[in-house]
């Protein structure tokens, strides 16, 4: 383990990477290490292949695909109704935000809004997916800088939103619940008293995960000052999310660009942080899993009554047009570009999913980086691999 | 370009005249600076208002766009490109039941929003973080060629998306560092996004589901009052 490098080292040490010029003067035979399809810190099957020059890493590649399912192709012979079951797989731990965006698109196209009970209900357990998703993170990451307890205290916790979600659609990892004009059904009883009580767990959790891991003197030796992403590079590569706002560039979609949920009801913060290194990113997610909770909260709060569908033909057609609608998932922003000709299906439908973007990023990050901080660096930019391979 | 903005106006006019049309002056005022900036390159634009602007412009101007919206617009975070075949599948939606003849189906490419004369068109989009606008990108690749000019000299997240294009379309981005496969195996023949690719697990059996897209009876009234009873139950 060597000693916490300070952040203006790291910084030079990236420079310096950046130009390709590590140990110029030293030629030393390069290595190459492959990491992965399977490995744990890959979260499935992402493969790295990094050339390293002694304990540096030269080059990184990351290479995608051993998961792909096309579901952009799929998409063109199912009906809107069946593409929900099929993008529910894109980010399995966050499953219900992913359908929220397809959903709002179809509507957009259709010129149908959800009634306000609908849409207070969907937010609701869209930041309950956020929470499902990101508390898992904190304990997969305690887990793979060599902490096992964090990630007992991730499952253990995670189980008291995954109960609530499944005690409103059935599912606990595949909802199918949201339906174009509103949701499949309401809430079951004295479930509001029941979440409410969930939520205080999981902000307890969060209360121990900071005694735990972020105050961790190794953690934070850690993850300061490694994988540092200035925001230009952030926004050239189109990281979004937690990975965005660690790097200092404050933009959040629930915020800038709300489309059909209800956050600007809600008083809530978004957080950034301005160092962009792993630490930051991680300090942004247990922050707004903190948030999800507030919002949770309120939402259950300002519940208004009424119906939670709207007035929708029993077989829906989509009139002719094009729709692209994003909103902020777990790991970041996640869109649907939808384009329909009237059809009982889409035409085309191009999936933005946020990991895609985000894991495009390491072959430059990586670069110059010591092999452990590999994995640090892998656990903070934070992906499922669903979402990159769709 | 002159040409164009001679339909262009007119339009605009008729839809005022008309039915007084909701207007999005912020997004108009956006693509007029675009317009500016760019000129001759720019083809057609649409806006779907309070949503999105569409900007198509000339294949060859397409990475010009990406640096003037970045540049002038300020649009600086890569949101995503894409490319879109819009041959109708010959393949239909795959839903022959195998004894009805199957109907013939239209063959005739009809484009979307801001219009565009060939087969595949790139499409991208990005985002003004700082002032919060968006613009949605769009050129038509030339069907000779296939080829547009790469996007990677803007935004280096364009990379990965172009790989990915190129290989679900066949489409070439000129400048582009190295466009091997990202998730096909290499060495794969045809590009599975265009829509004359077939999908060969529904043509080796036939989808199971066809039974759910036969039109349904017509008796809907009682089981819709189930549901809203059971509705109110719940709450």
């Amino acid at each position: 383990m060597t000693a916490a490098l300070d952040r203006e080292q790291a910084r030079y040490i990236a420079a310096q990477a950046a130009d390709a010029r590590i140990n110029f003067e030293i030629e030393t035979e390069g290595m190459t290490l492959n990491m992965g399809p399977q490995h744990p810190a890959t979260h499935g099957t992402l493969r790295i292949v990094a050339k390293l020059d002694a304990e540096q890493v030269v080059s990184a590649e990351p290479i995608a695909g051993y998961m792909h399912r096309g579901y952009e192709k799929l998409s063109e012979v199912r009906t809107y109704p069946q593409v929900t079951t099929l993008i529910n797989r894109i980010d399995w731990l966050g499953s219900f935000a992913n359908e929220v965006p397809f959903i709002l698109a179809a509507e957009r196209l259709m010129e149908i809004e959800a009634p306000p009970r609908a849409q207070w209900i969907r937010t609701a357990l869209f930041e309950m997916s956020r929470i499902a998703n990101l508390v898992l993170f904190a304990g997969d990451t305690g887990l793979q800088l060599g902490g096992q307890t964090a990630a007992f205290y991730g499952f253990r916790d995670r189980e008291h939103v995954l109960n609530q979600i499944e005690a409103v659609t059935g599912g606990r990892f595949h909802p199918n619940f949201d339906r174009i004009g509103g949701l499949k059904d309401d809430l079951p009883k004295g479930w509001i008293a029941e979440t409410k009580t969930a939520m205080a767990k999981v902000r307890d959790f969060c209360d121990e995960i900071d005694d735990l891991v972020t105050g961790n003197e190794i953690f934070q030796a850690r993850n300061r000052g490694i994988g540092v992403i200035p925001a230009d590079v952030a926004l050239s590569y189109g990281l979004s999310g937690a990975n965005l706002r660690g790097s200092g560039v404050d933009w959040d979609l629930r915020r800038d660009a709300p489309c059909g949920l209800v956050h600007p009801e809600l008083d809530w913060k978004v957080y950034t942080h301005p160092d962009g290194d792993c630490f930051s990113r991680w300090w942004i997610r247990i922050q707004e899993i903190r948030e999800a909770t507030r919002m949770v909260d309120q939402c259950l709060d300002g519940l208004p009554s009424g119906p939670i569908m709207a007035k929708v033909p029993r077989i829906i057609k989509v009139p002719a047009g094009e729709a692209y609608v994003e909103t902020e998932n777990p790991l970041g922003a996640m869109g649907y570009y939808v384009v329909s000709k009237g059809d009982l299906g889409p035409f085309r439908v191009k999936i933005r999913s946020a990991s895609f973007n985000n894991v495009s990023v390491l072959s430059w990050v990586l670069r110059g980086v010591y092999v452990p901080d590999i994995v640090a660096i892998l656990s903070s930019l934070y992906f499922i691999l669903g979402d990159i391979d769709r | 370009m002159s040409a164009d903005t001679e339909t262009e106006a007119p339009e605009a006019a008729d839809g005022e005249a008309e039915e007084a049309e909701p207007r999005d002056e912020a997004r108009e005022e956006l693509r007029d600076r675009f317009a500016a900036e760019l000129g001759d390159a720019v083809v057609d634009s649409h806006i779907a208002v309070g949503h999105t602007l569409w900007v198509r412009v000339t294949a060859e101007a397409w990475a010009t766009a990406a640096l003037v919206a970045r540049d002038h617009l300020n649009c600086r975070w890569f949101d995503f490109l894409s490319a879109i075949d819009w041959l109708p599948s010959p393949y239909g939606r795959y839903e022959d039941d195998g004894l009805t003849p199957p109907e013939p189906i239209d063959q005739t490419i009809v484009t979307g929003y801001a219009g565009g004369d060939t087969r595949f068109q790139v499409f991208g989009h990005l985002v003004d973080v700082v002032d919060h606008h968006d613009i949605v990108l769009k050129a038509d690749v030339p069907d000779d060629t296939l080829t547009v000019p790469t996007w990677t000299g803007a935004f280096d997240g364009a990379n990965w998306h172009e790989r990915e294009a190129r290989e679900m379309f066949g489409i070439n981005f000129e400048g582009h560092p190295g466009l091997r496969n990202i998730y096909l195996p290499t060495g794969f023949e045809g590009h599975p996004l265009r829509k004359d690719f077939p999908l060969i697990s529904r043509i080796v059996k036939p989808w199971p589901g066809i039974v759910d897209v036969e039109p349904m009876p017509a008796v809907e009234e009682p089981e819709d009052d189930g549901d809203a009873g059971s509705t109110e139950d719940a709450s």
